[in-house]
């Protein structure tokens, strides 16, 4: 990151397609190489933009959900509506290159020395960075406490699902179906569900909470009536609408 | 149209202040709050970027982009520092 320090002008440049990996129906992360990358922390995103024919262009943020010594990994979400998820996910192969910037973001970020014991919630993709903050803590051998709390529509709609299910550090909540047999949360996340599986108060953890905006207001709202310190919380939302 | 935050800003911030901003201190002009850049309330996706205080919701900032030009108008915060 030494390099990133110095020189922060921060430019557009083109990443190559390496390979791409279905998380869900409607879900692929992109490994993407850059020559000309810097190298990024846990918990940093990168903005892609998009260029049409006619010269249009549409620009949005995405989460890196790698760790940092790992290939830049980024993974979306196909939103029904969108303008660029839809491209990422069904358009986008193998070879093909795309303008991205970045890393970009310094606030919702872990690295070894931040501590812990850490928690992290997240609700649908917003599991994305907290997947790269998850990987890194475990590369790094790191032995704060970690608990992950991932709140997600069903068990088909879960990214990672193989990487993530079966981790003692996991707690998956699933808001609108489940099997049956389902041992999970069932419904959102509430203040119990946080009371009994994100640390106590008195344990002062440093929360990262990552997901639509509402589910982020929440979240932290629960977790300041639980006896939260506010500036232990760390928050970033994400919406379907991007700058363009 | 619900409200972000900061970091959806922060390629944005980055490009014009050429430094990190998400973690920069921001102070209103209104009420005197202190708080990260990262969060602020920003509301995008309009003509131009809106960045609100979280303690009483004034206007902190605002980047409008014409023709690849920005005007940046910081009217509600007495303060930046980073």
């Amino acid at each position: 990151m030494a390099r990133a320090a110095v020189s922060r002008r921060l430019n557009w440049q083109l990443a190559t397609v390496v390979r791409t990996i279905d998380e869900t129906d409607e879900a692929k992360s992109i490994i993407l190489r850059c020559p000309d990358w810097s190298g990024h922390l846990a918990g940093q995103h990168i903005d892609i933009r998009l260029t049409a024919e006619d010269g249009y262009q549409s620009q949005r943020s995405y989460s890196i959900s790698s760790a940092p010594d790992e290939p830049l990994t980024i993974t979306v979400v196909r939103l029904e509506d969108g303008e660029v998820s839809p491209f990422l996910t069904e358009e986008l192969r193998t070879g093909d290159e795309i303008e991205i910037r970045g890393p970009i973001g310094g606030y919702f970020v872990w690295t070894e020395h931040s501590g812990g014991p850490l928690a992290l919630i997240g609700g649908g993709s917003g599991v994305a960075p907290l997947r790269a903050i998850f990987r890194h803590h475990k590369v790094t051998g790191s032995d704060v406490p970690i608990r992950l709390l991932y709140s997600s529509r069903s068990w088909n709609d879960v990214l990672f699902r193989a990487e993530l299910e079966g981790s003692p550090d996991v707690r998956f909540a699933l808001t609108r179906e489940w099997p049956d047999d389902w041992p999970g949360h069932r419904g959102r996340i509430d203040r119990d569900f946080l009371e009994h599986e994100a640390f106590t108060s008195r344990e002062r953890p440093l929360v990262y909470v990552c997901g639509p905006t509402a589910f982020v207001e929440a979240m932290s709202d629960s977790l300041v009536a639980l006896g939260h310190a506010p500036e232990r919380i760390k928050t970033e939302r994400f919406g379907p609408t991007g700058t363009s | 149209m619900d409200a972000l935050d900061g970091n959806a800003i922060a390629g944005q911030l980055l490009e014009l202040f050429g430094v990190e901003m998400t973690t920069a201190v921001g102070v209103c002009a209104g009420c005197s709050t202190r708080a990260e850049l990262a969060e602020t309330l920003v509301y995008i996706g309009g003509p131009g970027t809106v960045m609100r205080c979280r303690g009483c919701t004034a206007v902190l900032a605002v980047f409008v982009t014409v023709r690849g030009l920005t005007c940046v108008d910081l009217r509600g915060l007495s303060a930046i520092t980073s």
